[in-house]
C-alpha cells in the first residue's frame, strides 16, 4: 500500500526582501514526510530550517512552491508573480490546530499557569468546558506534570517547560508535531528525556514528527529519515541508516562525526607512538560497517586467512533503528599482497575501509 | 496645636475647606481631572500603542500605511508642548465640551496631552512580549483578538501597570498646568493662591498634597506590578 505523504513540500522557495538585498532563506526545497515518520532536518544555524518548517503551517508564507498537508493544498504558486492559492482565516487556524509545534525557548505564556497554558490551545475547541478540563488533565498526565498544574512557567525547569509546551502542542490531537530545536536549550540528560517522550508519542500514537536540530545526536536517537540542509538547500536526504553509513556530502560527514566522536578519536590516536611510528608493513585505517557484518568474526578471519593482524585502537558501535552501525580504528599489519587481499575481503563484506595513514603501496 | 497651626499657616486657613477656593474643592478638581483624562487619554493611548505594535513590520498585522499613520499622529502630539496644546486646542474643546475654560474643559487638552506619552509607553511595554510567544499562540490557531487580548495585553499586564503608573504621575503634573485655563486643582492652588500672592504656606501645603497623591499612586502601582508579574 502506498499512501500519500502526510506533508508534501514541493519546490519551496522563501525569499526575504530587505532594504537593499534579497535573502534566499529556502531555495527550491522538496520534502515529503510520510505518516508516522520522525523526519530529522539537520543543519547549522542560518541554514533555513526554521523558515522551511514554518512553511508547513504557513507561519511563513512561501514565495513559491506547493504545500500539501493531509492531501489538502495549503499553498500553491508556481513563482513569485504567479497567481497563488492559499488557505486563510478560520480554515487556516483550524488546520494549524492539527499541527503542533514546539520551540527552542518553549514560548510559554509567562503569566499563565501550566493548566492555563495548555487550555489556551483549546480556546476554540468544540469540547465543552468540563471536557476541556479533563483533556488538560489528561495531557498533563501524559507529560508527567500533573503535580505542577497550578505553577507558573518561571517555577519550572527547562525540561518541564518543554513538556508543558508539548502538552499544549498536543491539545487539539494533531497528527503532526514540528519540533524546532526543542532540545537545543536543554542539558544532555533532559534532552534524552524529551527525545524519549517524542519517541513514545511517535510509537504509541503514530504522531508524525518533523525534528529540526543542529545536533546530530538528537536525530540519531529518534529519527528514521534525515535531510541535511545548507544555505537554504537540502543537500542530502535518506534513511537514518543510509545517511550514517554512507554519507555523501562533506557537511553530512561533519554532522555525523559530531555524534560519534570518531574525529576526536582519530585526532588523539594519530599522535600516539603506534601510529606516529607506523612501520612499512602497517596501515592505520578506519573500518565502518552497518548491520549484520558485526556478527561475523571478520577480524579473526583476517589473521586466519591472510595472516594479517589487526590492532584495534578504538571502537564505536551504535544501534540506529535497531541496526548496529560500527566504526573501528585499527592498525593492520601484514605482507603487502596479503593486506591487499584482506582489505578486499573486508570490502566484499560491505565494510567501508578508509586508509588514514600508511599503505601507499596498496 | 490649633493655635500653632493657625499662626504658622495663616493663608492655608484663609483658603478654607469647601467653597470655590477651598482645599477640598482643589483636591476634588485634581482627582477629577486626573481620573477622567486618564480614562480618555489612557484608552486613546492604549489603542495607538496596540496599533503601533500590531502594524509594525514584525507585528501580527503588518501595515506600512497604518503604522505610519499611528506613528505620525503620536509623534505630532508628543512634540507639542502641553502649554501650547492647552491654547491651541481651545476651539476644539469648545465644540466637544461647550466651553473653553473650567475643569471639564481641561479634560480635552489633558487627554490629548497624555495619550501620545502613554501610547509610546504601551508600545515599549508590549514590545517586550516575545515574538516567540505570539508565534506559539498562532501555531495553536489563536485568532487576531486572541493574540491582542490573550497574549499581548495579558502577557504585558504587569509592564502595562508599570507604565500606567508612570503616566498617571506625569498626568498629575499636567493637571497643575491646566490651572492656566481656569481648571482649578492643587496645582492652581499652589501657583495662583500660593506663589503669586507670596503665600508660601499655601504653596507648601498644596505641594505636599500633590506629593502625597503621587506617592499613593506609586505605591499602589508598585504593589500591583509585583503581584501581576510571574516572570
Ligand atoms: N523574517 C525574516 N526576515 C529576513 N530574513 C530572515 C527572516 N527569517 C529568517 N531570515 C534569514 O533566513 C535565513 C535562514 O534563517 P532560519 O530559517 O532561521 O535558519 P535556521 O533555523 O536554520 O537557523 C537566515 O539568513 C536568516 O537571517
Ligand atoms: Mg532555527
Amino acid at each position: 500500500m502506498t499512501e500519500e505523504p502526510i506533508i508534501k513540500l514541493d519546490n519551496i522557495n522563501v525569499t526575504f526582501h530587505q532594504k537593499k538585498r534579497t535573502i534566499t532563506a529556502v531555495n527550491n526545497v522538496t520534502v515529503h514526510v510520510n505518516r508516522g515518520d520522525v523526519y530529522g532536518i539537520v543543519g547549522y544555524s542560518g541554514a533555513g530550517k526554521s523558515t522551511l518548517v514554518r512553511v508547513i503551517n504557513l507561519l511563513q508564507e512561501p514565495t513559491s512552491g506547493s504545500v500539501i498537508v493531509n492531501n489538502e493544498t495549503f499553498f500553491q504558486a508556481t513563482d513569485e508573480n504567479a497567481k497563488k492559492t492559499i488557505i486563510g482565516g478560520n480554515d487556516l487556524r483550524d488546520r494549524r490546530r492539527k499541527i503542533g509545534m514546539i520551540f527552542q525557548h518553549f514560548n510559554l505564556l509567562n503569566e499563565r499557569t501550566v493548566t492555563e497554558n495548555v487550555a489556551f490551545a483549546l480556546q476554540h475547541s468544540p469540547l465543552k468546558e468540563d471536557e476541556k478540563k479533563a483533556k488538560v488533565a489528561e495531557l498533563l498526565e501524559l507529560v508527567d506534570l500533573s503535580d505542577r498544574a497550578d505553577q507558573f512557567p518561571a517555577q519550572l525547569s527547562g525540561g518541564q517547560k518543554q513538556r508543558v509546551a508539548i502538552a499544549r502542542a498536543l491539545a487539539n490531537d494533531p497528527e503532526i508535531l514540528i519540533s524546532d530545536e526543542a532540545t537545543s536549550a536543554l542539558d544532555p540528560k533532559t534532552t534524552n528525556q524529551i527525545l524519549a517522550l517524542l519517541k513514545k508519542l511517535n510509537q504509541e500514537f503514530g504522531l508524525t514528527i518533523v525534528l529540526i536540530t543542529h545536533e546530530m545526536q538528537a536525530v540519531k536517537e529518534i529519527a528514521n529519515k534525515v535531510s541535511v540542509m545548507q544555505d537554504g538547500e537540502i543537500i542530502e536526504s535518506g534513511s537514518l541508516l543510509e545517511i550514517f553509513a554512507q554519507p555523501k556530502e562533506q557537511l553530512t560527514r561533519e554532522f555525523i562525526e559530531t555524534a560519534t566522536n570518531i574525529d576526536k578519536a582519530i585526532e588523539t590516536i594519530s599522535h600516539e607512538a603506534l601510529v606516529h611510528n607506523l612501520k612499512d608493513n602497517e596501515v592505520f585505517a578506519r573500518l565502518s560497517y552497518v548491520g549484520d557484518t558485526t556478527d561475523e568474526p571478520l577480524i579473526a578471519g583476517l589473521f586466519r586467512d591472510f595472516n594479517v593482524t589487526a590492532n584495534i585502537l578504538y571502537g564505536n558501535i551504535e544501534i540506529l533503528q535497531e541496526t548496529p552501525v560500527g566504526s573501528l580504528l585499527v592498525i593492520l599489519s601484514g605482507e603487502t599482497s596479503q593486506l591487499q587481499a584482506a582489505l578486499g575481503t573486508l570490502r566484499d563484506h560491505h565494510v567501508t575501509v578508509e586508509l588514514i595513514k600508511g599503505g601507499q603501496s596498496l | 496645636m490649633n493655635q500653632w497651626f493657625a499662626h504658622t499657616f495663616p493663608n492655608v486657613i484663609y483658603q478654607g475647606w469647601g467653597g470655590d477656593t477651598g482645599w477640598w474643592t482643589a483636591i476634588v478638581q485634581t482627582l477629577y481631572m486626573t481620573f477622567w483624562s486618564a480614562i480618555f487619554g489612557g484608552l486613546l493611548g492604549l489603542i495607538f500603542g496596540i496599533g503601533l505594535i500590531i502594524t509594525a513590520p514584525n507585528g501580527i498585522a503588518p501595515s506600512k500605511t497604518w503604522f505610519w499613520i499611528f506613528d505620525k499622529i503620536v509623534s505630532f502630539f508628543r512634540a507639542l508642548p502641553f502649554i501650547i496644546l492647552l491654547a491651541a486646542i481651545a476651539p476644539v474643546t469648545k465644540i466637544i465640551v461647550g466651553t473653553q475654560i473650567g475643569t471639564t474643559a481641561a479634560l480635552v487638552p489633558l487627554s490629548l496631552g497624555v495619550f501620545p506619552f502613554y501610547a509610546r509607553q504601551v508600545q515599549v511595554a508590549l514590545s517586550e512580549v516575545s515574538g516567540g510567544i505570539v508565534e506559539a499562540a498562532q501555531s495553536v490557531g489563536a485568532s487576531f483578538w486572541d493574540i491582542v487580548f490573550g497574549v499581548y495585553l495579558r502577557e504585558g499586564r504587569s509592564e502595562l501597570v508599570r507604565v500606567s503608573t508612570v503616566t498617571l504621575i506625569s498626568l498629575i503634573g499636567l493637571t497643575a498646568m491646566a490651572g492656566a485655563i481656569g481648571a482649578g486643582g492643587l496645582g492652581n492652588m499652589a501657583i495662583s493662591y500660593g506663589y503669586n500672592r507670596f503665600a508660601t504656606d499655601t504653596t507648601l501645603v498644596a505641594t505636599l498634597l500633590v506629593l502625597i497623591l503621587v506617592l499613593v499612586v506609586q505605591v499602589i502601582g508598585d504593589i500591583l506590578v509585583k503581584q501581576l508579574n510571574h516572570k
